[in-house]
């Protein structure tokens, strides 16, 4: 690093700044400032072509704790979160755990299936789900003709078994996704360890709590936080899976503000922009620990 | 031979991978059969998939929003792996500790979800004319902490003597990244390239604020309108997800490496 520093003259310097200069000035007009904006704007109101100062100024805050339709899109999208999320990294390392065994056969194959959710896109996904569970769907078949309905059942029509659905449909998306996280991770742990292990009499449940998931930790930390990220943005499965019914009963955050700005009711920007910069704060909570957690390892 | 102490495992990858597979395997044969048929639960490819793309192509403009998710996807993948690629070697082989700070705020618009930043920029694409064109498009998504990120840490392994070798021999600074760093970062170039065009192929929320015209529209949004009817005809919504789906999934199996070090990125 020392020698490489001391080699830079001042035109190489130059150059250096003119090569990161297109992404950094993007950065700025597309991400930075954009968020000073909405911060601003969410403390106005009014029709977008003439917007005033709310008064009192915070009066878009108070009105989004006040919501109940906000607190619900709250409500779920941490439902999702507390429930789908554990269960995803669970199953996750477990597949990268049996995949990165050296005696099993088919292994590609078993990979390449358990990763294929993640070549359809979200809408696309979101509606293969909500034709499945159709109450003419094919689930409905199924579980009609084996008995265990007695008729066909309306699983996007009642607000339990709607969410149950967009949990089980992000469960089929993002768990192979993360488990790629994981087999990277595994083939960074040598195979002698687990050798080790196994000489020493250690059962599997044992190599895996007390070796896989110590040597993972980074890992799991860092697709932890990407998976909490995500659920905080979640939109497309509750747009098109369940358009957020019924009822509103499974709408998430960023559904509700797209609907308070470029949905088919009125426009309001400000109120809209109060709970985006909400979601703001919750992400970057979340950054700033990701960014102390991956200070402090090793 | 199956080792017997693995058949769990066995047992445990079948059902996952079936449970993976089934629902597009259901995908396509739904779209080769009739609604009624999908309704009532048939499972394998029927004969209905002429009738069901004639219905497609009366009710939408599939190859126009084909079109245009191929011209955006693209047109956003080549820019944001060119200015992404040019920052990450800008930062790590021209680095000073100036750059090193600017390097760290960047990272910051990691923090900034899109839900965030779409009523500002929308106002600024339509203030600058770019709603409904490619620019308003792609220029939010160009430049990403995560794909300069990506480079910087894997231009950790271009070799900086050949860079002294080059400057001796009278190359200059741009030749040295577009003749030198460009072929020997070929990987990383695939890598990014893959995972950014599946993201735009696959964007959603932004292109339903900025592409509202109907020449405009993408796949995605194509597909959920055709789910937003009164009645959905499920056989032709199965051939529109078909069609939407045919190029990730194309990418996914000829670059299933590639795509899944882009996924992971700047992980080492």
């Amino acid at each position: 690093m020392n020698k490489k520093g001391k080699s830079i003259g001042a035109k190489q310097r130059r150059a250096g700044w003119i090569y990161l200069m297109p992404a950094t000035i993007l950065l700025f007009v597309m991400s930075f400032y954009p968020i000073i904006q909405a911060l601003i704007t969410s403390f106005r109101t009014g029709p977008s072509s003439r917007m005033k100062w709310a008064t009192p100024v915070y009066w878009n805050y108070t009105r989004m704790f006040q919501d109940k339709l906000f607190m619900r899109s709250v409500g779920n999208t941490f439902l999702y979160l507390l429930i789908q999320v554990p269960i995803m990294l669970i199953l996750a390392i477990l597949l990268a755990q049996i995949l990165n065994n050296k005696d099993l056969k088919f292994k590609g194959f078993f990979r390449t299936c358990v990763f294929l959710p993640c070549a359809t896109s979200l809408v696309s996904y979101s509606l293969i789900f909500k034709s499945l569970f159709a109450t003419q769907g094919l689930m409905n078949s199924i579980l009609t003709s084996l008995g265990i309905l007695k008729e066909n059942y309306n699983f996007l029509g009642n607000p339990g078994s709607a969410k149950a659905v967009i949990i089980i449909a992000l469960l089929w998306r993002w768990t192979g996704y993360n488990m790629v996280f994981y087999l990277a991770g595994l083939q960074g742990i040598e195979y002698s360890v687990y050798e080790a292990a196994k000489i020493d009499g250690a059962s599997p449940w044992r190599t895996f709590w007390d070796i896989t998931v110590p040597l993972l930790r980074p890992t799991i930390i860092m697709t932890f936080i990407m998976s909490i990220n995500g659920t905080l943005q979640l939109f497309d499965e509750s747009v098109n899976l369940t358009s957020g019914g019924p009822a509103n009963s499974t709408i998430t955050m960023s559904h509700y503000i797209y609907n308070n700005s470029f949905g088919q009711g009125v426009a309001n920007f400000g109120y809209a922009s109060a709970m985006s910069f909400f979601v703001f704060i919750l992400v970057a909570i979340l950054a700033a620990i990701n960014m102390k957690v991956g200070d402090t390892r090793d | 031979m199956v080792q017997r102490r693995l058949i769990p495992s066995y047992i445990f990858l079948i059902i996952v991978s079936f449970i993976s597979v089934f629902p597009l395997y259901w995908m396509m044969t739904a779209a080769t059969n009739t609604t009624v048929d999908v309704a009532r639960g048939k499972i394998i490819f029927g004969s209905h998939l002429a009738e069901n793309m004639s219905k497609l192509l009366a009710g939408q403009n599939l190859w126009g929003s084909m079109g245009n998710s191929f011209l955006y996807s693209l047109a956003q993948t080549l820019v944001a792996i060119f200015v992404c690629s040019l920052a990450g070697y800008g930062f790590e082989l021209y680095h000073d500790n100036a750059k090193d700070r600017l390097f760290a705020i960047l990272l910051l618009a990691m923090m900034v979800p899109g839900v965030a930043t779409m009523i500002p920029l929308f106002k600024m694409m339509s203030k600058m004319g770019f709603l409904n064109t490619v620019w308003g498009f792609m220029l939010p998504a160009i430049s990403t902490p995560f794909l300069i990120m990506m480079f910087r840490q894997n231009s950790r392994s271009f070799p900086v003597d050949i860079m002294e070798a080059a400057r001796i021999d009278g190359l200059s600074e741009f030749g040295i990244y577009w003749r030198m760093y460009m072929p020997v970062m070929k990987a990383t170039y695939a890598a990014a390239g893959v995972i950014t065009f599946m993201n735009a192929w696959n964007a959603y929320l932004w292109p339903r604020v900025v592409m509202t015209d109907p020449k405009a529209q993408t796949m995605p949004m194509l597909i959920a309108n055709l789910a937003a009817g009164y009645s959905v005809d499920y056989g032709v919504l199965m051939l529109g997800v078909l069609f939407c789906s045919i190029p990730t999934m194309i990418v996914f199996f000829v670059l299933q490496k590639q795509f899944a070090e882009g996924i992971t990125g700047s992980v080492k």
